[in-house]
Formats: C-alpha cells, structure tokens, sequence
C-alpha cells in the first residue's frame, strides 16, 4: 500500500487520480495532506496539484459520465467522510474501465455508497436552504451563522443568490470558519473571523435593525399559533426538525 | 403620546392580530409551495419552485407559507368552522398593508416561502374577494415579489376577480369542505356545492385555455401555475372513503385539482350535529386517505382497485397498497429480476424510487435480497411478494397470515390506537 496525500483541493484529487495511473501505484491510499497520520508502513508520495494534469482526469470522467454523476463526485469530495477519496478512485477506475455506463449500478458497494453520501449532502443542503434564518442589521445586511454537518456552503449559494437578490445577505459557517456574502451583484467567499463579533450577543443587539426583535417575536407567536395542540406529535417535530439546529431557529430559541 | 409608546402598542396589536387570524388559519392544512416556476427576474425578492419546509408545528406539520386570513369576521354560519357567526370568538382583521408588511419581512429572514391567504365573508364575496388581490397585487407589482402566493377564490366572486386572482397567484383554491352536498346542506346551510364547484370550474377553463394561449404567444402571463387545490373535513359527517375517495377522483379526472387535502376534523364546536369537543382527531383515517391518494397520483392506481361497494372503507390496520396486494395474492410472486416497472411500483414496501433503482441495477447484475436490502426496500415486507436471484420460490401463505406476519413484526405508529386501553390525549 502507497499513501497519496493532496492537498484537499478538486484539483488536487484529480491530479491524485492522473499520478496514480501516471507513476502506477499500486493499492493507493489517498489522503489529505496534514489530516491524519501516515501509514508506517509502504511508500509515501506527495501530489503537486496540476491543472493540466486535472482537467485530462475531467475530461476524460465527462466522457465517461453524466453530468449529474460528475457532479456527484464534486459532492462526496464536499461531504468530508473520511475515506471518501478511495471509494471515489475505485469508482473512477470502474468507470473509465467500463465499455457502458456504471452510474446507476446500485449493486455495487461503491456506486450505492456514493449514491447515499450524495443524498445525505443533499438533504443537510435542502436543511440550510430551510432553516437558516436570516436577521437584519442597521445597515440592511441580512446575515446568518450555520454550522452544517457537511461543507454544504458551495452547494446552497446558488439557492440565495437567485432568491434574495434585492438584499445584502452573509451566510457564515461557524465550524469551517469561511462564509458567503452578496452584495447586490456577486457572490464571494469570505474568510474574516466572525466568530468573536457573533458570540458576543449583546454587541449583536446593537447592530441590529430597530424592527428585528419585533419580527422575530411575530415570527416566534406565528409559529405557536399556527400548531393545532389537538394533533401534537413531537416525534414528528423532532424528527423533521433535530435538536442540532434549534439553536438556530429563531421560533425554537427561548424568550 | 410618545412616539415609543405608539410604536409598542402598534406591534402588540399587530401580533394580537397575528394571533388571532393564524389560529383561524390553521385548520386549512394545505402548505404546499411547490408545482409553480415562478423566476426572480427582475432582480426582485424570491422565487417560487420547489416549496421549501421552513419550520416544523409540534403537530408534525410543515410550515412553509405565511398562512392567515384577512379577516375572521364572517356572515356565514357553517358548523365545522371555528370562525362561524354564531361562534362567541375574539374578531380581527388585517389591513392589506398590514399583511404585505408581514410578507416581505418574513421572507426576507428566509422563515417562509410565502403566503396562503384566506379570509372569513364579510359583506359580500366580491368585497371579500377584491381585498384578497389587491394583496396579491401589491406584493407582485410594488414589492416586485416573486415568491409563492396561494389565495382562497370565495365562492360567488365575479369571474373577472377570479382571473386577476389568477394573474397574481401560484395557487387558488376553493374548499368544499364536505364530501357530499347533503352534509353540506346540514352543516352549512347558507353554502350551495354548486357555488363552490363553479369558480373551480371557471378556473380551471381559464388554466387550460392559458396553456393553449402560451404555445403561440410564449409572452403571455402564466395564470396560477400551480394549479388549484381544495380540502375535504374528514369525519365530520357519515361519509365512507369509497365517497371521499370518488369525489377525489372526480376532482383530479374534471377539474385537473393539483392536490386533494384531506383534514380530520378537530372538534371545535359542541353544536350536536357534529363530533362533541374532545373526540379523538381521525389520524389514522386522514392518513389512509392520504396513501389511497397518493396510490392514485403516484402509483397509477385506479380509484376502484382501492375501495369498492363491498369494500368502502379503508383498512386502519394496513395502507392500502399493502390491502390491493392481499386481495390480488394471484398477481403475485413478481420476479424483480424481470418484471415491469409499472408492476413494481405496485409492490409493498417499495416506493416509486426504490422501483427505479431496481430497474436500474438490475441491467447490471441479477437482483438478491441483500441487494435490495441495501437499495433500501423494505425486505421484511416486500418478502412475501416478490422472488429474488437467491429466492426463486415463495412459500403459499393465505391473505390473513401474511396480514398476520406483517403485523406482528412492525410496531406500527398507530399501535396503541389498536389496543382496547384508549390513549386519553
């Protein structure tokens, strides 16, 4: 067995992928640079991330695969699960191997397992499409923080940026410490620490917009009006809604 | 008086109105935000595509659209209804700005996907009718707001409100409310089933002939591309499922209806003609309702293969896929490996999107159980249907003992409701 360490980027992997066949190592074990210690025993080969060498990797899985399948790959490699990147290269040898598509072949271990990471990564981003919950400061910025189980950031912006195109809006992952911003035109990652300004509550209430608290206290009396005690199932309401996100719901948060 | 002081008893007020007038709401149980294309493209706020669940109830419910009425004040007197006449009830209503307000804030914050307005009578239908659009009106033409509107179409509205109704909106729709005129006629004696049934009708001509209008001018407004829906009280009044069931075929077949809700009534009236305060809500009833529909909508079931005259009711026990099944044992072992797609759908324990995977994976490999096990069927079920590459042959068991079987392994969610000892609530 050979360790491959990337550097955790797409084109990274992809260049992993191209060395691997390139430099014909055997049995690889791919992995992120600085993430977990290395193997003692067998080789050790570091990838320099290469464009060109990725993009022949791209060009030849677009070939091979349907866009949607492609873009399943872009969504494992987002969902962080440890040993992602060598289901992923099994699934690419069986595919550039396969005289017809393999993508739908839900018999093999690797197609389901990517197959079911993909739905989990969809449904944690159909979640943050739901629940975040957005509050206006004095200068019209609507800003929200998150901390999704997987890096659903990249998957959601598109999502916002069509929705809320008349308002300024932050959406900041706490746990990966990077978010996004619009600014009435684009879209741009931005990696400034919040994490000091938002802890600290009471410096938040005076940056907030006069009528913050007033909608979000109509909001919190809608949410309790609108539920029918007669028909009260709480396993329901805990199943759609985890205990993990309460913190922030603005209608689930006390006061 | 400071102006402080105004601004707090104008947002007590607001959220007294609130209170109020989504309490009234809530027994409407549509929520859905999904079925129209609506696009942000004039760089204004939202969009209406997929319907988004942004909250739950602790009832379980989705919340995803702003649901309130205008108004609870009403002239009409209908029993089943919380905000009848006659009902001893605080009144409220919504300014038009009031609601819009209301809107535009909510969805900004990323709580809803939109609004569901309705509105108790209060003078006429028209006058009712009219403050409705101008609410829709509002919201899409000086907020340029393009998220998701639903409106209520009252019943004897003029049809040109009807089509600006339309103009504006993703969803209209009409309750009938009762399954049959008779229980109308008992329980809502100043409502006529025609009245409600000619708006829909109206509707629904104006709908196709846009879609005709829309292959040769693509420029043509799209008129409720959502379609309408309407809501029918369950276990209000005597009616069988073969009824309920009939009438929502008849909507789907005529009408074109998007959805049918079905709402198992919530006793809110000690009047005699109903369930007296404190009855049980029909859970199990609405939810059986809901499989048989979707067996319709989803499952291309026809209405007579779920209930028939000697069959009208529903089984409570087992979902209806799972009776179809037990009555038609002939039709069964389906071999996954080679069966058609239309055949396995029909299968219990697997859905319509475990049947795709199958037909997919099996063009690569002969199908097993473990296969089907990891696709996420439920084997335990499906066993006694179906053979398999590792399963050929299916033992002979009668329709009771698999009914048996079945049973006794699950732990339905409706058990205690089974067991003689009554769950007090």
């Amino acid at each position: 067995m050979q360790t491959v360490l990337y550097d955790s980027s797409f084109e990274g992997f992809f260049t992993a992928v191209f060395e691997i066949y390139e430099y014909k190592i055997k049995d690889p074990d791919i992995r992120q640079q600085g993430a977990a210690p290395v193997s003692l025993f067998g080789g050790q080969h570091t990838v320099h991330t290469d464009t060109a060498k990725a993009m022949r990797v791209v060009k030849k899985l677009e070939e091979k695969l349907s866009a949607d399948a492609f873009a399943n790959i872009y969504r494992v490699l987002l969902s962080e699960k440890p040993g992602m990147e060598n289901v992923l290269f099994r699934y690419i040898q069986y595919a550039l191997q396969a005289a017809q598509s393999i993508e739908t072949d839900y018999s093999h271990p690797d197609v389901l397992w990517i197959q079911q990471v993909v739905r989990k990564m969809g449904r944690e981003k159909h979640r943050m499409e739901a629940f975040i919950r957005f509050q206006k400061t004095k200068d019209g910025l609507f800003y929200a923080t998150v901390a999704p189980d997987f890096n659903v950031l990249p998957l959601i912006r598109k999502h916002f940026e069509d929705r809320y195109a008349d308002q300024r809006w932050l959406i900041y992952d706490t746990r990966r410490k990077y978010g996004l911003y619009y600014d009435l035109h684009s879209v741009t990652e931005v990696t400034i620490d919040f994490a000091a300004t938002l802890n600290d509550k009471a410096s938040l209430r005076t940056l907030h917009d006069e009528q913050e608290d007033l909608y979000q206290s109509l909001w919190k009396t809608y949410f309790g009006s609108t539920n029918i005690e007669a028909r009260r199932n709480m396993k329901l309401h805990i199943q759609h809604m985890p205990r993990r996100y309460w913190k922030y719901l603005t209608e689930k948060l006390p006061g | 008086m400071p102006s402080s002081l105004n601004q707090h008893t104008m947002s007590e007020r607001i959220s007294e109105k609130l209170t109020i007038l989504s309490d009234a709401a809530k027994y409407d149980v549509s929520c859905a935000s999904s079925g129209s294309d609506r696009k942000n493209e004039n760089k204004g706020l939202g969009n209406a595509s997929n319907g988004i669940c942004h909250a739950y109830t602790e009832d379980g419910r989705c919340v995803s659209l702003l649901k309130i009425l205008l108004t609870n004040y009403c002239i009409y007197d209908c029993a089943y209804c919380i905000s009848r006449k006659s009902n001893d009830i605080k009144r409220a209503a919504f300014t038009v700005q009031e609601v819009v307000d209301l809107t535009m804030n909510f969805y900004r914050r990323n709580y809803i996907e939109g609004l569901f307005l309705s509105s108790g009578i209060f003078k006429n239908a028209d006058y009712t009718m009219e403050r409705l659009v101008l609410v829709a009106k509002k919201l899409r033409t000086e907020h340029r707001f393009n998220g998701y509107i639903h409106l209520k179409t009252i019943p004897g509205a003029s049809d040109e409100l009807m089509q600006e109704a339309a103009l504006y909106a993703d969803r209209l729709s009409v309750n009938v409310e009762m399954p049959t005129k008779e229980s109308l006629r008992l329980l809502a004696p100043d409502k006529n089933r025609n009245d409600m049934l000619k708006p829909m009708r109206y509707i629904d001509k104006a709908l196709t002939q846009n879609q005709e209008e829309k292959k040769v001018f693509k420029k043509a407004p799209t008129l409720a591309p959502a379609g309408q829906s309407t809501q029918m009280v369950i276990g209000a009044t005597p009616e069988t499922d073969l009824q309920i069931l009939y009438m929502s075929h008849f909507f789907y077949q005529k009408i074109h209806l998007k959805r049918v809700y079905y709402s198992g009534y919530v006793p809110v009236s000690n009047d005699n003609r109903l369930p007296a305060i404190g009855t049980p809500v029909p859970f199990i009833r609405e939810n059986r309702l809901y499989q048989a529909d979707w067996l319709m909508r989803f499952y291309h079931f026809r209405v007579d293969e779920i209930v028939s005259p000697q069959e009208p009711l529903l089984d409570a026990q087992i979902d209806p896929k799972l009776s179809w099944a037990l009555r038609n044992l002939q039709l069964f072992p389906v071999d996954i490996n080679t069966a058609d797609y239309m055949l396995i759908m029909r299968i219990p324990g697997i859905g319509i999107q475990s049947a795709r995977k199958i037909c997919e994976a099996r063009k690569f490999s002969r199908l097993g159980m473990h296969h089907l096990q990891k696709i996420g069927i439920a084997v335990n079920r499906a066993k006694y249907f179906i053979t398999t590459s590792d399963a050929p042959v299916l033992k002979d068991y009668q329709p009771m003992q698999i009914k048996e079987f079945i049973l006794n392994e699950g732990s339905s969610k409706y058990q205690p409701n089974f067991s003689p000892q009554l769950k007090l609530f």
